[in-house]
Formats: structure tokens, C-alpha cells, sequence
């Protein structure tokens, strides 16, 4: 393109400069340029600011980086901090605010798919699957009446160390008896992970209520809520572990145990085995 | 995939060239950085992907926009500059022109002119980080390029307390 009159705007002398122009107006505005030397000259000096502050700070980023900024050890400083931690309330703000602007669960996908690319995008397919297979798992065994779990609440110490030993990590299986939920029991379950645990907890009149969790592939996510067919779930990951809260479609009484049930498992020292 | 602190570590030496830049003083940069990251950490469930690039240079925009605000509440003020007399000749005399210059810009235009110079971010980039339309960034930035050519020219006009 060399329309040697077509008048070259300010704002396309600084893309010129910062090498923000598209390829196809550039030459026409090198040509322009060599024909307006008072332009020229003011292109010249803008690149010379560019290269002063270049020549002057450019050097900082090849500085070894200090001690200071290691992340782990940000965030073990940090932790005696209150509200280091993520709170729940947040978390679930961040869920409200997400469910609003997107419509929910697909809609996060859809956003996940666009602005990351499609490796992020398998993640939250990924992550999607593991709440369906939370629900699923949900739906299978809150329905039985004789044979709801293999190990019964009675033995949480057994089903810990056991459970511990088949996931990899340390269980902490919550004690919800403060919002009414008493621990009806556990099982070992298949899951895209390998093995998954599953606790389930009834109220007073019958509802019940489970935690599935297992390890996760990726870092810690946002809380999200997926909900139909009655049933609906809480789910977020943490410290390489995935977990899920379902229960009956009321997101109040859900948000309320699952809240119980993170500050429980997430808490540094609040181990209530 | 790289994961979130991954991306957050990787990011680290170009956000203390940038805080170096836009405080011309070491220490109160690398404070800065290490706000921004203990920030970026504790808000990592508020991060729905993206560039966690741009959500750290903006970041460390608004800490440092809060800096400057607290600032100049307080009744004293360090100068900016207390010394007009022409640059000593010498290698650094050329950077400490650019720092004094960079200096007398408002906060909104050197962000938007190191951004785009120093760490290379496209104007839609800033326009993200800045919160303010693409056309804002670019006058931004036309601003602040008369400002230092005036400055390096040596017509050394009046400086300007950043709001």
C-alpha cells in the first residue's frame, strides 16, 4: 500500500513508534514520514524516549529475583495474616457474581473456553466432569435406605485412616452435628481421579447430604454451583484436592453446610477428624 | 498448562521493571511487587482466566495509584525535583534526564507510556489495565510524549504534583 496521499493520523505515528501499526500501513507511513520531516523529527525524538527509558529500567527484569518474592514463601508469611486464607464469603460472592454475569455453569465454560484458550478449557470440561460424577454418586446412594454407605459414621477413626491411605492424603471428614447433620458414613467410590471418597450427613427430617472429593489435576479453582434434577452442588478445589457438596436444590441450606463443611477441611488447624 | 503461580512467578521481573519505572526509587518498587503478588495470591479465586499478566500490571497499578494518594494527604512532600541545574556529562546523565522527565508526568500517563515502551503491552492491553477506552490510552500516551520532549527540550516547565 503506497497511497503516498493518504494522510497519516497522531494516533498512527505512535502505533509507527510502537511497532502497534498494521503491517500494511507501515510503509505507507515510512513514505510519509520521508516526506514530512518535521513529523519525522518528532517520530525520532518519541523513539528516543523510548529507548532512554528502556536503556534506563530495561536492566531490572535480568536482575536475579530476591529471596523475598519466593510465592511459597509469600504465603507462609502471609498466613498468620487473618483472612489470608480464602474466605468463604468471597468465594461465594465470586460464585453469586459469576452465576449472574454468565448464566451459570455454561456460561462460565463458555468465558473459560474463550479467554484461555483450549487447555484451559479441557481443565474446566474436566472439572465439570468431576461435579457430575459428585452428583451422580449423589443421587445413586442418598436414595437407599439399608445400605447407604460401607462404613458406618460410628467409625470415623477407621474410615479415616482407611480412606487416607486409599486417596493419597489425609482425610478430614467434618463434624456438622453444630448445623444438624450427623454423619451417616462413607465409601470408596471410582472416580476419573482413580478413587474418590464419599461422606454422606441427614438432618433431622431425613434430607441428606454428601462430600465427594478427590485429588485434582490443576491448581485451586473458584467455588462454583451447578444445580437440576432436584439436586445441586457446591464444588471448588484446593490444594491439588477437588470436592463437592450436593444436596437438595435449595442453594441457601446448601451454601450453609457446604460454608460449614470448607471451614472444617480448609482451615490450617482446624483438624476435627 | 502453566498453572496460575506459575505464570504469577514468571511475570515477577518484568513487574519490578515496571514499579522501578514508575517510582524511580528501589525499595518503594520492590514493596510494591511484593503487595501486588501477596495481593494476586489471596485473590486467586477472583482470577476467571485471561492474561494473569494484565491482571498483575493492573494490580500493581491501582496499589501504586493508592500509594500516591496517601501521599499527598500528608503535608509533607519529598520533591520530585529540587534541582534544575543542567545534567552532570556522563553515561548517567542520559538516564537520570529520562527518570526527571518521567517524573513530571501525571500518574495516568506514565503508566499508560511505560506500559507501552517498557513492558511492550499492546494499547488494548493498557486500555484493560487503565480501565479507560482504547482513544483515552492513546491521548495518554500523546500527552506524555509532549511532556518529556518538552522536559528534554529544556523548557522545563512548571512541574505537576500528581493529584
Amino acid at each position: 500500500m503506497t497511497d503516498r496521499d493518504s494522510p497519516v493520523s497522531e494516533e498512527e505515528l505512535h502505533a509507527y513508534v510502537d511497532g502497534q501499526l498494521p503491517a500494511d500501513r507501515r510503509e505507507a507511513v515510512a513514505t510519509w514520514l520521508a516526506e514530512n520531516p518535521e513529523q519525522a523529527a518528532l517520530v525520532a525524538a518519541w523513539r528516543a524516549q523510548a529507548e532512554g527509558i528502556r536503556t534506563r529500567y530495561g536492566a531490572v527484569a535480568d536482575e536475579p529475583v530476591p529471596e523475598r518474592f519466593n510465592l511459597d514463601r509469600l504465603m507462609r508469611e502471609s498466613a498468620g495474616a487473618p483472612a489470608n486464607r480464602r474466605s468463604w464469603a468471597a468465594m461465594a460472592a465470586a460464585a453469586a457474581v459469576a452465576a449472574f454475569m454468565l448464566g451459570g455453569g455454561v456460561g462460565w465454560m463458555a468465558r473459560g473456553a474463550s479467554a484461555a484458550g483450549p487447555a484451559a478449557a479441557a481443565a474446566v470440561s474436566g472439572f465439570d466432569a468431576f461435579a457430575n460424577e459428585a452428583l451422580e454418586a449423589h443421587k445413586l446412594y442418598v436414595v437407599e435406605v439399608r445400605h447407604p454407605v460401607e462404613v458406618p459414621g460410628e467409625e470415623r477413626a477407621h474410615m479415616t485412616a482407611w480412606l487416607s491411605k486409599r486417596l493419597g492424603y489425609q482425610q478430614r471428614i467434618p463434624d456438622l452435628s453444630s448445623i444438624g447433620l450427623k454423619l451417616v458414613g462413607g465409601r470408596l467410590l471410582p472416580s476419573a481421579a482413580g478413587a474418590a471418597a464419599f461422606y454422606m450427613y441427614e438432618g433431622a427430617s431425613g434430607e441428606r447430604f454428601t462430600i465427594y472429593c478427590s485429588k485434582a489435576e490443576g491448581p485451586e479453582t473458584a467455588l462454583r454451583f451447578k444445580s437440576g434434577d432436584k439436586v445441586a452442588a457446591f464444588y471448588w478445589a484446593d490444594d491439588k484436592v477437588a470436592y463437592a457438596v450436593s444436596g437438595p436444590d435449595d442453594r441457601a441450606r446448601l451454601e450453609k453446610v457446604s460454608k460449614a463443611i470448607y471451614d472444617q477441611i480448609e482451615l490450617p488447624g482446624a483438624k476435627k477428624l | 498448562m502453566a498453572t496460575f503461580r506459575q505464570s504469577v512467578e514468571a511475570t515477577i521481573p518484568a513487574l519490578r521493571r515496571y514499579a522501578r519505572a514508575l517510582t524511580r526509587d528501589a525499595d518503594i518498587a520492590d514493596d510494591l511487587v511484593q503487595d501486588t503478588l501477596v495481593r494476586a495470591l489471596r485473590s486467586e479465586h477472583l482470577f476467571h482466566g485471561g492474561e494473569v499478566r494484565s491482571w498483575l500490571y493492573t494490580i500493581l497499578t491501582n496499589l501504586n495509584r493508592n500509594r500516591l494518594r496517601s501521599l499527598a494527604r500528608r503535608p509533607m512532600l519529598s520533591p520530585i525535583e529540587d534541582n534544575d541545574a543542567p545534567d552532570l556529562a556522563g553515561p548517567e546523565a542520559g538516564g537520570r534526564d529520562i527518570e526527571r522527565a518521567l517524573a513530571t508526568l501525571v500518574e495516568d500517563q506514565r503508566n499508560a507510556l511505560l506500559l507501552v515502551v517498557l513492558e511492550g503491552l499492546s494499547y488494548r492491553e493498557v486500555a484493560e489495565v487503565q480501565g479507560v477506552p482504547i482513544g483515552t490510552v492513546m491521548s495518554r500516551l500523546a500527552r506524555a510524549r509532549v511532556q518529556i520532549k518538552t522536559y528534554l527540550d529544556g523548557e522545563r516547565p512548571a512541574l505537576r504534583r500528581v493529584k
